[in-house]
């Protein structure tokens, strides 16, 4: 699953946050967000994250930026492991790599003016000289579609897709290679979606940006990314190119996903084959035995309930991990 | 504000029909307003009637809409988090609705709760009738919700976002269970969204709303095959689908929704529509018959499937 063009490179990540208990927080267990992830994100392209809402597909978001400090495996960003880079030396990593939050409410301070959210970061990183200031954060404005003049206001003044647009400047300010995009339009209205997704793939070749996109909804997924990963219970399940994994999906839980997804055509609907699974994700701090994914698969067989399956390619940089394939 | 401007729509006996558009066009106003759950004030539903069998609600009083309101008329809201109460079991919560309108007495309105649950799905319903909201997952609570709504076997359920914070799996659950529950109690289903997409398989008729009207009404197969409003044309487009080739062209509508207390003159969509001419900016369109059943509010919608196709043709 390793080229040699990887912008990223996450090998065996863990991340486990403790549970703890009683009076003394005495540790009682782990909760397994992340559990033994592997992947690669090239230079340019844009890489998928989806799964259901606790799958971990934040947290291996996250942790690509570290903003945990990671339980095991390693992430090289260009090369370089960021799990060992002192503090100091991060701060300079990270001008290369941006976050676009999902919640343009949450997100931006509320006492900041729109123009010094999207400034800040280049002040935090010294990359302007006093007088070119004012020049770049009017650029960046132009840069979303968003007027210089507007600067001068507060976040409760814009609506929920100009936040966003704010969100996404303030990414771009210290020219990052990579931005991490965590359901950067879930929160958003259907036709504001459109705008934003479309200015994303415009800035994308405009700056030649590599991107995480990380989302539930697979329709915009696929509509963005090159490459989609599929992440469950803190596993990766199928990992392959946008086409692929959307014509071909081999893994049993990414053909229940997709066969959930609604097409916006009576006719076409209707006909289509549905995979319902049946309940909920288990808990991350008792997964089940085995593969994961067994008590809700509609193909598991004995096998599946006691071990792990490993994962591998079967062609074309197709990867998936799963004992039925 | 006009959050809701002279809209006018039905729902026959066993039906479901779908209220689409964009947050803050009103869909969610106008459909509390049936069961007179806007807050009064600031809310005031100035004109116009409600008829449900053939009685006017807004002329009830507060004892006589309260027969109706959960008995022949439940909701389903979005956030089934925020809807349950939190410090009583599900039993009890169950329980109020069937004591209150059903005259159970508390055995016989448990037992009667534990059916509920087996019927929305719930696993191990006898012990678990007894546990509190927190102890569910989110799709699971949406199916509490449903359980209570059709505690009282109601003629109308009107499903508000029911499944707007789930996850795709979840969502193609609950809506499948609506769908069944419909057909095994000829229950009729007023399902508001903002998602085309998850009404197209579920509902017989689709009403689009913009700025607290509605621009267009029709069958379900019409909305989606020949849509004759800019607005509902632009909807359709502009959602990226698993079934059309991945590098199409998204069709973008550009600017904003407009302020319900600063709507533009004429037609509210001119601003931002792509067909738009000299007329719109001055007159409101009504909303006018194009096909039998099918109802637009454009003054070019006789010509917009033309139009549309041209625009195909010039790309």
């Amino acid at each position: 699953m390793t080229s040699d063009n990887a912008l990223v490179k996450v090998e065996n990540l863990k991340m486990y946050f403790p549970v703890t208990a009683g009076v003394m927080r005495k540790k009682v267990g782990d909760v397994k967000a992340v559990d033994g992830v592997t992947f690669d994100v090239k230079k340019g392209e844009t890489l998928g994250l989806v799964g259901e809402s606790g799958c971990g597909k934040t947290t291996t978001g996250r942790c690509i930026l570290r903003l945990y400090d990671v339980t095991e495996g390693r992430i090289l960003f260009e090369g370089q492991d960021l799990t060992k880079v002192s503090k100091g030396n991060l701060r300079n990593m990270r001008r290369n790599m941006q976050l676009i939050f999902q919640d343009p409410y949450a997100s931006l301070d509320p006492r900041m003016t729109a123009g010094n959210i999207i400034g800040e970061p280049m002040i935090v990183h010294n990359l302007v000289k006093g007088n070119e200031y004012k020049e770049q954060v009017d650029e960046l404005f132009r840069l979303v579609q968003l007027e210089p003049y507007m600067a001068d206001r507060f976040p409760h003044e814009f609506s929920g897709g100009q936040r966003q647009r704010i969100g996404i400047a303030r990414a771009l300010a210290t020219r990052p290679k990579l931005i991490i995009c965590d359901e950067p339009v879930s929160a958003l209205d259907v036709s504001i979606q459109t705008q934003v997704i479309t200015l994303l793939i415009r800035l994308r070749e405009e700056f030649n940006l590599t991107y995480v996109f990380i989302a539930h909804d697979l329709s915009v997924v696929r509509y963005i990314s090159d490459r989609v990963a599929v992440m469950y219970l803190g596993r990766m399940v199928e990992i392959t190119e946008s086409d692929e994994l959307y014509d071909h999906p081999l893994h049993p839980y990414t053909q229940a996903l997709l066969s959930a997804v609604p097409i916006p055509d009576p006719v076409i609907d209707r006909q289509r084959k549905r995979i319902l699974l049946t309940g909920d994700v288990p808990s991350p701090m008792r997964p089940p035995s085995g593969c994961t994914f067994h008590p809700r698969c509609h193909m598991a067989i004995d096998i599946c309930k006691e071990a792990k399956p490993e994962g591998r390619d079967v062609g074309h940089g197709h990867w998936v991990a799963c004992h039925r394939v | 504000m006009k959050a809701v401007n002279n809209l006018s729509y039905y729902v026959n006996k066993g039906e479901s029909v779908a209220v689409v558009g964009e947050s803050a066009c009103g869909k969610s106003v106008s459909a509390l307003s049936i069961i007179r759950l806007i807050p009064y004030p600031p809310g005031i539903i100035v004109g116009g009637e409600i008829i449900f069998k053939g009685r006017d609600l807004l002329k009830l009083d507060e004892e006589e809409i309260r027969h109706i309101r959960g008995n022949e008329i439940a909701m389903v809201f979005q956030e089934p988090s925020t809807s349950l109460n939190p410090v009583l079991t599900v039993s009890l919560q169950l329980r109020e609705t069937l004591e209150l309108h059903r005259g159970l007495d508390k055995v016989t309105a448990n037992d009667e709760a534990v059916k509920l649950l087996k019927l929305v799905g719930i696993p191990d319903a006898e012990r678990r009738v007894n546990d509190y909201p927190y102890q569910f997952s989110g799709g699971m609570q949406q199916r509490i919700m449903i359980a209570m709504a059709l505690s009282c076997n109601p003629e109308l359920i009107i499903a508000d976002e029911p499944t707007t914070s789930l996850d795709v799996t979840v969502q193609a659950q609950l809506l499948e269970l609506i769908d069944n529950l419909r057909s095994q109690f000829g229950t009729a289903i007023i399902l508001i969204t903002h998602n085309l997409g998850i009404v197209a398989r579920y509902v017989d008729r689709v009403n689009v709303m913009y700025a607290g009207r509605l621009v267009e009404t029709a069958p379900t197969e019409t909305i989606y095959g020949a849509p004759t409003h800019p607005y509902t044309i632009g909807l359709i487009g502009s959602v990226p689908r698993l079934d059309l080739p991945r590098k199409r062209e998204l069709f973008v509508i550009e600017g904003l929704p407009p302020h319900l207390a600063r709507l533009p003159s004429g037609c509210s969509f001119h601003p931002r529509c792509r067909f738009v001419i000299d007329r719109c900016r001055k007159e409101t369109p009504s909303l006018d018959e194009v096909a039998e059943r099918h109802l637009s509010a454009c003054f070019r919608s006789r010509e917009m499937v033309d139009l549309v196709k041209k625009e195909r043709v010039a790309r």
